[in-house]
């Protein structure tokens, strides 16, 4: 085991030093050293078992459905290879304690680490110190500060999802330029929530929208109702309102259907299946919701896994892992529902 | 490690006539601080038997070890200070809160650019004069304005979080000191600054109060405050130097959690009041005041590291953490009734 990482720590090393990367494609039998490879381009069945890899997975509390389905969806991916062995501590907001986690994933030597840092900047000097012991380290979500903290980077398209929604907030709204619009946003001291609302305040300024109103919550039900409740109060008349996230969305609905108002139409963030339901039946305020996926840690598990193993992500002719990738972030609607609710997450 | 009570002088020594020697030296010696930290040490001992038993070499490893004190430490100072205010018969709920407050005043542009110009002890001394601060503010609210510790306090928990999200505006601030992370990454003679940090203010909170006349005062004031004006001590005076001294301990937990972090932000300290109590009160601190423990308090804190450390290890979740959690607080605090009750009769 401990000769397996030495061997890999100097293989990186060597990736590094040279920043050539002849390395990537290897046999997919346990004894080939991604060295031995030099068939760059090969072709590689990437999901037949490889050498043993050791996974760390570290994430923030699962206080609401996304982050549960995060760290549910990276599990079952990972029982999906003989190969991977997946190590997972689950949830807390305590920086300090995520740090002594992830020292704890060096301290066992694990060939990877998977983190969705609770703060990205806060996590970096241990992801740093991770990737220095020559662990691969896969960014999911809330990104470091650092490019040298971590391999690759899985990130939704956040400022995307502000721009799907405000795009969709205009073209509902067409011709009414006194309109009301109002934002329900998620935890405030996150960078990705500062994109979101950056995105959505850009493409409503495309078609002269504005937010008017806004509003942040914390992602749980409780602050969602509590958030949406004030919002409700400081605006009389309301034509849109974008929910950054379905999750506090529970409780964002709450609060509506208790004032008895509906003069608005709703967006919603991140795609709960229970959203995606409401606007299939088409009976509620929901007309759309825009998809960040809960997939993310999973898709973390498995460039973890070529990444360690030294293979290249299938369809592309690159013959490393990228650094970054990006997610999609789709508008859904009563039109293209269908399409969406299978991956959906249960909040 | 000896320890003091305020009525230590007055309380009787022997247990009624009829009670066995035997029995007597037995209670006599669990009801001692002696007695009570090695329950401490015990359980301390059983959990990390828990842990090489589950875990293995990968517990009992020096990487390990080092991982537990290094968690420890930043809550390990919380606790020291909130020691010395439980002792004194008070509490304070909003630690969590202050040491928030001063890792955000400590990392703005402004603090990080003097810093950057003159010395990156700038940043340090920051943080320690904001918590002080928060704490003189507490102690005059509580001793001179009358008002309860757990209001005044929960006062400060909601206003000094809410004025790190106002100076921060809930963002999360990058620390881009000259020296500073340096300094707090290294490690003498393999041992890690924070740690030593920890161990600097442990021992130089149990030599305040159990060596100097501010510890006797505080055990005085907390056991019983009018006794302790009658014999000329300037109880609300001394209620604000116990505030602020926890305020300092905050101060140290923020410089100690920047460098660990490399960031302030308005989110760190979460429930570090909790945590902080309940490793104070397991380890034998009085909640009531008057009877008080730093080594017992050290060793709170690190049952409830080494307990998540040996969690973590083992895969389980957090949750299941925090019901051990729960029955550890109990069990500590049902004993400590247990000697408590002996110890009177």
């Amino acid at each position: 085991m401990s000769h397996n990482r030495i061997t890999r720590a100097r293989t990186f090393a060597a990736i590094l030093a040279t920043g050539v990367a002849l390395t990537a494609c290897t046999g997919n039998t346990p004894d080939t050293t991604p060295q031995a490879g030099g068939q760059a381009g090969a072709k590689v069945a990437n999901d037949e078992p490889g050498e043993k890899v050791v996974i760390g997975f570290s994430a923030p509390a699962a206080d609401h459905g996304w982050m549960a389905a995060i760290s549910a969806a990276a599990k079952t991916e990972a029982e999906k290879y003989s190969d991977v062995e997946l190590k997972v501590v689950e949830g807390t907001n305590d920086v300090s304690l995520q740090i002594s986690q992830v020292e704890t994933f060096i301290n066992d030597k694990v060939d990877a680490i998977v983190l969705l840092p609770f703060d990205g900047a806060a996590m970096t000097p241990v992801a740093l110190k991770a990737m220095k012991a020559g662990i691969t380290v896969i960014n999911v979500d809330r990104a470091f500060d650092s490019p040298f903290a971590a391999r690759s980077t899985v990130l939704g398209d956040n400022y995307g999802m502000g721009v799907s929604a405000g795009t969709y907030v205009c073209e509902k709204l067409k011709g009414k330029s006194d309109a009301v619009v109002a934002e329900i946003a998620g935890i405030d001291s996150l960078p990705l929530t500062q994109d979101r609302s950056k995105g959505f305040a850009d493409a409503l300024g495309e078609c002269g929208l504005n937010v008017d109103n806004r509003v942040a919550a914390e992602f749980t039900v409780e602050s969602g109702e509590k958030a949406a409740a004030n919002l409700l109060q400081a605006a009389p008349r309301i034509d849109a309102i974008w929910n950054h996230d379905d999750d506090q969305g529970v409780g964002v609905m709450a609060a509506i259907k208790n004032s008895g108002r509906g003069e608005f139409f709703v967006v919603g963030g991140a795609g709960s299946a229970n959203v995606m339901r409401e606007i299939k039946a088409d009976n509620g305020l929901h007309k759309a919701t825009v998809v960040y996926p809960s997939t993310q840690g999973a898709d973390g598990i498995r460039l973890a896994r070529l990444a360690v193993q030294g293979k290249s992500l299938g369809d592309l002719v690159e013959v490393e892992v990228p650094r970054q990738i990006e997610l999609f972030a789709p508008v859904v609607t009563k039109d293209n529902v269908d399409d969406y609710l299978p991956t959906a997450f249960e909040s | 490690m000896s320890e003091n009570t305020a009525t230590a002088a007055v309380a009787p020594t022997s247990g009624p006539p009829g009670e066995s020697r035997a029995r007597r030296a037995v209670t006599g010696f669990l009801g001692s601080a002696a007695g009570r930290n090695t329950g401490l040490v015990v359980a301390l001992v059983l959990l990390c038997l828990v842990g090489v038993i589950t875990a293995g070499d990968r517990f009992a490893d020096v990487d390990n070890l080092l991982t537990i004190l290094r968690l420890a430490s930043v809550i390990g100072v919380v606790s020291v200070g909130m020691t010395f205010v439980i002792t004194g018969g008070g509490i304070d709920l909003s630690v969590g809160a202050i040491v928030a407050l001063s890792s955000v005043w400590a990392t703005t542009l402004a603090t990080q650019s003097v810093a950057n110009d003159t010395h990156w002890l700038v940043l340090v001394s920051t943080a320690v004069a904001v918590g002080a601060g928060c704490g003189v503010v507490n102690g005059v609210l509580i001793a001179y304005g009358r008002i309860v510790a757990f209001i005044a306090t929960l006062a400060m928990f909601a206003a000094a979080r809410g004025l790190a999200e106002i100076i921060s505006n809930r963002k999360t601030q990058i620390v881009n000191v000259q020296g500073f992370t340096q300094f707090f990454d290294a490690s003498v003679l393999g041992v890690p600054v924070l740690i030593i940090i920890f161990a600097v203010v442990a021992i130089a909170g149990w030599v305040v109060l159990n060596r100097t006349t501010f510890g006797r005062r505080t055990f005085a004031v907390g056991g019983n405050p009018e006794a302790a004006r009658l014999a000329g001590i300037d109880v609300r005076r001394h209620t604000v130097l116990l505030y602020t001294l926890l305020g300092v301990c905050c101060g140290i937990a923020a410089v100690m959690l920047i460098a660990r972090t490399t960031t302030g932000s308005s989110t760190h300290g979460g429930l570090y009041e909790l945590d902080a109590i309940a490793a104070v009160v397991i380890g034998g601190t009085l909640l009531s005041g008057g009877r008080g423990t730093i080594a017992g308090t050290v060793f709170g804190v690190l049952i409830f590291t080494t307990l998540s450390n040996v969690f973590t290890l083992n895969n389980l979740s957090i949750s299941a953490q925090a019901v051990a959690k729960g029955a550890i607080i109990v069990a500590a605090v049902l004993l400590q009734q247990r000697l408590a009750r002996r110890g009177d009769t």
